[in-house]
């Protein structure tokens, strides 16, 4: 059976759920082997063989977080020249996805980024992406060369599988270019303890609604009754009152959880391409005729400051 | 020595006009009014204040598209940027992120630069790729995804914001670099930067004056196919309630009744 090569997105070892959710997809298509970088890449095999990978290739050196993307793509290089798999999955995160790109340009393969979905197909994998704001959704292939995809948070179950997870050290040579990007210095984001956005079941987002940096206080109240991930919208963001990091749209992430519940937000098509395809979506608008209420399951017409505070009341009381 | 910047920007369909594709399942550029991505005008304004901070620069943009992406060249000269180079070329129709970028590098190389410019992504495509793929074609380093940038003594710093991270890069010129909608509201064209934009230089190029093949391009020479675009499904209408004083009570018995509580 053809081999797929899985990168290993992980923190110290820890491995983040959406590559767990690649090595779902990755079954799909062939055996899966993961190659993890930097530094703690050996602890994650036991994860990684519980979820089905039958190899683990692993790299350390000082360059991963030294320098910026490159040292990555030499050693995902390394980790295709040694298999000559099927296909190279990625997360698509930012970083994921620069290094994806620039591995598909050395190996002269097409790439497709930001999958929802991915099966076999007889010309090889077939990858389902959402177009213009989530209004259309597209059945893609690579024509040429070994298919590198990137595929979304929350495409795909996660699936225990157990497999052999052999251990083994990859062997990886620095190009001139790996040290071109130099990391002066990184300073971690402070952690909220909240599920990390794109990966949340849940997300509780406010907008221009919320009307202060202040309010967002019951946003998050909400969030922490359901275990939830905060955003925010563009407009929110723009004043102020909540990081970009936290922003759901265009030009922040793009979501896909279990429930949306949008508050205080309007439903311009910048924050629409972001959320659209949730799979339910509940809002809180005091605007009748705001766009958001196009694409709810639910919606509340009202005043979210009454709202919000009783529906994370009545969440307590009823989970007790 | 002049500091050569060159922004590479995209003419896009409008984002709230009614997009879709064409029949041989290419993005429609016909029936939606196109523009400067907005994502690109982020590029555009931090190499204008570059410009403005080295003692002498030269910045000029760049688009590879056809006929109509000449207004997003106008846009970035009525912000103030010095010419343009625009590709056009039949071929062009249809080619992917892989073919783009083997034209914007043997256009860059062409036109000299010691920094080139872009934003974070189109607002069609929305990849996100196309400035890794470009620094890979270039072999320069990739200085991505800044909030805020600076070039000074022949080396460009900035900031990136990552998901677990904020990090402070720093590479030798010639370089790449791609900035965020965070880095800064970009600046609206003055009256007389509208009139100069006139009388600015708008080279064109096509595929023979960049050594590019036809096969290496367009929908025939692109890497990827897209099999199949469907529109989706419109929502179904959902159940819509007037709070009345209950409505947060009302809409945690819809989400017991989901089973998320």
């Amino acid at each position: 059976m053809a081999e797929v090569l899985v990168y290993v997105d992980h923190v110290d070892g820890a491995v983040r759920k959406p590559t767990l959710e690649l090595l779902t997809l990755a079954r799909r298509i062939g055996e899966p082997v993961a190659v993890a970088l930097g530094a703690g890449a050996a602890d994650t095999a036991a994860t990684l063989a519980e979820h089905g990978a039958v190899k683990v290739l692993t790299a350390d050196a000082p360059e991963f977080a030294d320098y910026l993307v490159v040292p990555k793509v030499d050693a995902l290089q390394a980790a295709y020249e040694a298999v000559s798999p099927a296909a190279v999955l990625v997360p698509s995160s930012a970083e994921g996805k620069e290094i994806a790109a620039r591995l598909a340009v050395r190996i002269g393969s097409g790439i497709i980024t930001d999958a929802v979905d991915l099966e076999a197909g007889d010309e090889g994998p077939v990858a389902t992406q959402s177009a213009f704001a989530a209004s259309f959704t597209t059945k893609s292939r690579v024509s040429k060369g070994t298919p590198v995809i990137t595929v979304k948070p929350n495409s795909a179950p996660v699936e225990a599988a157990p497999a052999a997870g052999a251990v083994e050290a990859l062997s990886v040579t620095f190009g001139a270019l790996a040290t071109g990007t130099k990391v002066v210095a990184r300073t971690p984001r402070e952690s909220t303890g909240r599920p990390e956005l794109t990966e949340a079941a849940i997300v509780v987002s406010g907008g221009r609604g919320v009307n202060g940096a202040e309010n967002f206080s019951i946003i998050e109240a909400l969030a922490d009754s359901l275990g939830a991930a905060v955003g925010a919208s563009r407009a929110a963001v723009d004043a102020g009152w909540y990081p970009h990091t936290n922003q759901v749209g265009q030009t922040g992430k793009s979501v896909s959880p279990q429930l949306y519940i949008a508050s205080g937000i309007s439903g311009a098509i910048q924050h629409r391409a972001g959320m659209q395809t949730s799979k339910t979506i509940v809002a809180i608008n005091k605007d009748a005729e705001a766009p958001i209420f196009d694409l709810v399951d639910y919606g509340v017409v009202g005043d979210l400051f009454q709202v919000v505070p009783q529906l994370t009341d009545e969440i307590k009381a009823r989970k007790g | 020595m002049s500091l050569r910047i060159v922004v590479c920007v995209k003419y896009v369909p409008d984002a709230t006009g009614d997009r879709h594709f064409a029949d041989d399942l290419t993005v429609d550029r016909d029936d939606v009014d196109g523009l400067l991505s907005e994502l690109d005008e982020y590029a555009v304004e931090q190499a204008l204040q570059i410009a403005e901070e080295a003692d002498e620069a030269e910045v000029t943009v760049l688009t590879v598209g056809p006929e109509d992406a000449r207004d997003a060249l106008r846009k970035a000269l009525s912000m103030g940027a010095d010419k343009a180079v625009h590709v056009e070329d039949d071929d062009l129709h249809g080619t992917d992120v892989m073919g783009t970028s083997l034209v914007l590098a043997k256009a860059i190389e062409k036109a000299g630069y010691d920094l080139v410019i872009t934003g974070m992504a189109s607002t069609d495509g929305t990849m996100g790729v196309l400035p890794a793929i470009l620094a890979e074609r270039l072999g320069v380093p990739q200085v991505t995804l800044l909030s805020e940038v600076k070039v000074e003594d022949g080396t460009v710093t900035g900031r990136r914001d990552g998901d677990t991270a904020s990090e402070q890069l720093e590479a030798s010129l010639p370089a790449l670099v791609s900035v965020t909608d965070q880095s800064g509201e970009a600046r609206y064209p003055s009256f007389k930067g509208i009139m100069a934009a006139k009388k600015k230089p708008v080279e064109s190029w096509d595929l023979s004056d960049l050594d590019v093949e036809a096969e290496e391009v367009g929908l025939e020479g692109s890497w990827t196919a897209v099999d199949s675009a469907a529109q989706r499904p419109a929502r179904t209408a959902g159940t819509i309630v007037k709070d009345e004083g209950e409505g947060g009570k009302q809409l945690a018995e819809f989400l017991a009744g989901q089973k998320f509580i």
